[in-house]
């Protein structure tokens, strides 16, 4: 669905990303996990184009997104959950979530209960300003919003970030429940090991290379990621 | 009894200068809500509007003079946001204020070149510019006609900003640029519908302003511009309710103060309040508070 080759991509000055290649296959969930600044970030940024690509090719679904605009490519079916939520603190529960869906022009009814229906708390707290949620709230907004375009593929950077141990249990059997739905997702993390259990596939990635690949299982297996990424 | 029959025409004019300025003050308030910017442009644009209606009337009556001013008005708001303030989107804020006060000087030199200098005749306009009488006092029908429209605009504003699509998007802005290009919302778009708005508000002052003028010079606009600007920093610069009740406030006083005799110092009143609000309360009667964003 997703394909990404030889990926170059400059931040602040540095290479951030430095020829990077992975795909991500329909209705599947992929992990990117690794260290701060190892440029899993600016990988997802560039997708959808918030920064330039240096060189390097992005397919989605057959066609070259490559440093396209980002309103065309959320157009196509791609979103981020930015890291840190970036919810707009200002809108409202609902108009977070209806702003999600701002280049739809059908009736958002049907999708707004569906978000309600994977995130009950969001429901009751329809009418406050997004600022008042809390830390987990804010994240699951973060999601409904993203939801709320209809993506084909939700591009997630540090869900957990910042989140209690159960609320990121919460986030990641939501994250699941939403793939069973039909939405293909990318996602990174430093949480690696809660990453490699809900993943299909897992990418390493190492100061802007990917350094190591496989299903998320055998990744969890192996020796080296274990001592690096697992602290075991 | 005899208190407001002395001071109601100062309270009236007061209440029509403060609708004015309100008109002005939200072009500024809109703007640095969304782009942290204080246009200083916006009161050369006030100026402009002005000018653009007297070489209006002079060849087109003024039932077309009037719209052509407010949609010239516009696309002079828009086309300086597009080629002084989009380039340097991703500049430091100094470099998009110095461009500001830049355009500011060019307006105001592109007037003075185009008037050479001499004051042009306001054309009256009939009906706002006859006179009514408002119980003892007596006074233009544009006085009472200001505030009504103003309140009018601004409901209408608010309307369109909380309970529209647009607006909505427009609230998004202000919060978080790329958040919002990651929503599909186009930016750009939005920050020239920002301008579109400010400058109209400000066509539709400069004609109310200047009506109770008899001309206006290159340097007209710049006066009701800068209290304008205090006023929106008095309301808290960002709020839209706080820049219209600060116009109010200061246009009140200044003419309560004119009322009392002491005209010589109803300019220096809003000045002085300027200095007072940075230093006791700087985020205004109803501004954001200064905690930035990490």
């Amino acid at each position: 669905m997703l394909k990404v080759e030889n990926l170059k991509v400059n931040y602040g000055g540095i290479e951030a990303v430095k020829g990077i290649s992975f795909e991500v296959p329909e209705k599947s969930i992929v992990t990117l996990i690794g260290a701060n600044g190892a440029g899993k970030s600016t990988t997802l940024r560039s997708i959808v184009s918030l920064v330039k690509p240096t060189s390097g090719t992005i397919t989605f679904m057959g066609e070259n997104i490559t440093g396209k605009d980002t309103n065309e490519i959320v157009g196509k079916g791609i979103t981020l959950v930015p890291e840190g939520r970036k919810i707009f603190p200002d809108l409202t529960v609902l108009e977070n979530l209806k702003i999600g869906a701002y280049r739809r022009k059908d009736d958002l009814t049907d999708d707004i209960n569906w978000v309600y229906d994977l995130f009950p708390r969001l429901k009751e707290r329809y009418w406050q300003p997004g600022g008042t949620l809390s830390g987990g709230e804010q994240q699951m907004l973060a999601v409904g919003r993203a939801l709320m375009s209809r993506p084909k593929l939700i591009m997630m950077d540090e869900p957990s970030l910042g989140l209690a141990p159960l609320i990121v249990q919460d986030i990641f059997s939501i994250i699941r429940e939403i793939n069973r739905q039909g939405v293909t997702i990318l996602l990174i993390e430093q949480n690696a090991n809660m990453a490699l259990r809900t993943a299909d596939i897992g990418y390493v990635m190492e100061t802007g290379r990917i350094t190591m690949t496989g299903s998320g299982r055998q990744l969890l297996e192996d020796e080296q990621v274990r001592s690096a990424y697992l602290g075991k | 009894m005899d208190f407001l029959s002395k001071n109601l025409p100062y309270l009236l004019a007061g209440i029509s200068v403060g609708g004015q300025y309100a008109l002005i003050a939200i072009g500024y308030t809109m703007v640095y809500g969304i782009l942290r910017l204080i246009n200083f442009a916006h009161g050369d644009i006030f100026t402009v509007a002005g000018l653009i209606l007297i070489y209006a009337t002079t060849i087109l009556p003024l039932y077309i003079s009037i719209p052509l001013t407010l949609v010239a008005t516009v696309a002079l708001g828009y086309i300086v946001e597009r080629a002084a303030y989009k380039p340097l989107r991703n500049a430091p804020r100094m470099s998009v204020m110095i461009s500001a006060i830049g355009v500011s000087y060019l307006l105001q030199n592109l007037a003075l070149y185009i008037t050479g200098g001499l004051a042009q005749t306001y054309p009256a306009i009939p009906f706002i510019s006859n006179t009514i009488s408002v119980g003892p006092a007596t006074t233009k029908v544009v006085t009472v006609i200001t505030p009504i429209l103003t309140i009018i605009l601004v409901i209408a504003l608010m309307q369109l900003i909380g309970h529209t699509k647009i607006g909505m998007a427009m609230r998004a802005v202000a919060n978080d640029f790329e958040t919002s290009r990651l929503m599909g919302i186009k930016v750009d778009t939005v920050i020239s519908m920002t301008f579109i708005i400010g400058s109209f508000l400000a066509a539709v002052g400069s004609i109310l302003y200047f009506a109770n003028y008899p001309s206006v010079i290159p340097t007209s606009g710049a006066m009701p511009g800068l209290k304008a600007f205090v006023a929106a920093v008095f309301g808290g610069i960002g709020s839209i309710p706080g820049a219209v009740i600060g116009a109010f406030i200061i246009g009140i006083s200044e003419n309560i103060i004119k009322g009392l005799g002491w005209t010589t110092f109803s300019d220096a009143f809003t000045f002085a309040l300027l200095i007072i609000v940075l230093l006791v309360k700087p985020t205004g009667l109803f501004g954001e508070k200064a905690t930035d964003k990490v």
